[in-house]
């Protein structure tokens, strides 16, 4: 990883963008549940790519709330999108992935649901809408934890709740005329202020070279795992 | 006084621990069926400096909803704090974020196996009634045949380079010798070679292993977030420079479809 010379973002002059795994999953599901189907993002104008990409998978329309590329913490993300939510209305589910892969703040979704005083359930691998509440299933290392919420509601999920389809060229050419609604939020005082990123101390270990199996065998048996 | 929520796990002993470096603590619990909102509701009703609990699934989601309800700002996976300053963990362990947190409480998570667990004293446990918001109705037990990843003393895992779902039969050969569990890279679920559960990474499972053997997977930063549990790492890969190796201890150099059975016939012949 390599930072920019200011150390507030990574150099992404030679990297793509892309969605993170848990968002994905969450777009996948929302096509497979059916209904109309919006995707909202924050983000700088670029990102309209990633709401296409989206739309080209199935949804209708959507909606960036565009900010000049500075980073927003959780709290003001939130709030962003759960006003933008509010002025849509008539929604069914919120879904969220649980935590981004980039700034993992693990909130976002929670914040929105108390802004418009709906329940709230996270990292679901399995959802299943029911006459007017969802039952959903969580995880928990053995065990799966089993919720139910009536609706509307806010739900977040992780990868692995199902396997994301990838985009056809015909939903391609569909998802650039569907409708793309840009708001330009006013990015408030930040409550979490980054000031710098940093790389951790280098992990960059010199790996001791084996020649065969039976070196590979010996430390095996040296771990005590053999 | 720093308010820590506590489960009966070991990150919540390194939360614990953590805590103790920023002032007395009161550590609290709470008692039957998992409800995230009616336990925030009674976390953020005590008085408080700052309130901190183990950068878990469960610890994470209650301080988010604590933070919610008192409208202040939440650091999630924190390694120091300094001041009002706070440093994070980002991108799965790959890059860390120094911040100011204004607001108060101060609400935030202890990043998981960065601090030594402490003996945790004490513990209250708080009322938390019933508020009618969504509650663990029911709990269902996996019935897993074999380890699991998680918790696997061994984990032998296969990445693009194994080609194909039927490649992964020498990898379970290997696992099933070392009584350890079969792992994947995230290209592999994708392919649908292996269901997501086997997934280790950022946003799959992440191991905590004596020992980790990749076989033929490059080694991206969101594959080495969930493998670094690991206490030492085998690679085996055709690339030398694959950057797997900068995390590995040890590594073959070769082609894993004659490495690992290798190995395996090794490991076979020398138990007779």
């Amino acid at each position: 990883m390599v930072l920019a010379a200011d150390a507030q973002a990574l150099e992404t002059r030679h990297l793509g963008f892309t969605i993170s795994p848990h968002e994905e999953c969450a777009v996948e599901e929302a096509v497979r549940i059916g209904g109309e189907v919006v995707v909202l993002t924050l983000g700088p104008a670029e990102a309209e790519e990633q709401l296409r990409d989206c739309m080209a998978i199935g949804a209708d329309r959507g909606i960036l709330l565009r900010t000049d590329g500075e980073e927003w913490d959780a709290q003001s993300t939130a709030a962003a999108i759960a006003e933008a939510i509010r002025d849509e209305g008539g929604f069914d589910l919120v879904l969220f992935g649980n935590e981004s892969a980039d700034a993992a703040g693990y909130q976002v979704g929670i914040r929105v649901a108390h802004v418009l005083g709906l329940p709230v359930v996270t990292g679901l691998k399995r959802i299943e809408v029911l006459d007017g509440t969802v039952r959903c299933e969580r995880d928990v290392g053995g065990a799966r934890d089993v919720y139910e919420a009536p609706l509307p509601a806010v739900l977040t999920v992780l990868e692995g709740l199902n396997l994301p389809r990838y985009p056809s060229v015909p939903g391609r050419l569909r998802a650039k005329s569907k409708p793309l609604a840009v708001v330009e939020p006013v990015r408030p005082a930040q409550g979490l202020e980054k000031l710098r990123l940093a790389v951790p101390e280098g992990q960059g270990k010199r790996a001791e070279i084996l020649e065969d199996a039976a070196q590979v065998v010996d430390v095996l048996r040296r771990l005590g795992v053999a | 006084m720093i308010l820590v929520f506590v489960d009966a796990d070991e990150l919540s002993a390194q939360a614990v621990g953590f805590a103790r470096g920023l002032g007395d603590v009161r550590a609290v619990t709470f008692e039957g069926a998992y409800q995230p909102l009616a336990w925030a509701k009674a976390l953020a009703a005590q008085e408080a400096e700052a309130i901190v609990a183990a950068g878990s699934d469960r610890g994470n989601e209650l301080l988010a909803h604590v933070a919610a309800l008192l409208d202040v700002p939440f650091a999630a996976n924190v390694t120091a704090v300094d001041g009002d300053t706070v440093t994070r963990v980002r991108w799965g362990g790959s890059l860390l974020e120094e911040a100011r947190l204004h607001g108060e409480p101060r609400i935030l998570t202890v990043a998981p196996h960065t601090h030594p667990a402490a003996d945790i004293g004490d513990v209250e446990t708080l009322p938390a009634p019933d508020d009618g918001s969504p509650k663990v109705i029911a709990s269902v037990e996996e019935s897993s045949g074999g380890v699991s990843l998680r918790d696997a003393k061994v984990v032998v895992s296969g990445g693009r380079g194994v080609g194909s779902a039927e490649g992964f039969a020498i990898i379970e050969e290997l696992a099933g010798l070392l009584g350890g569990a079969v792992g994947c890279s995230r290209v592999v679920t994708s392919a649908g070679w292996r269901p997501h559960a086997d997934q280790v990474g950022q946003t799959g499972t992440k191991i905590s292993a004596d020992l980790y053997i990749a076989c033929g997977i490059s080694g991206a930063t969101q594959h080495i977030a969930g493998a670094k549990g690991a206490k030492k790492i085998l690679a085996i890969n055709t690339d030398p420079e694959a950057p797997i190796l900068a995390s590995a201890d040890y590594a073959v150099i070769g082609d894993l479809h004659e490495v690992v059975p290798a190995i395996s016939a090794e490991l076979k012949r020398v138990r007779g």
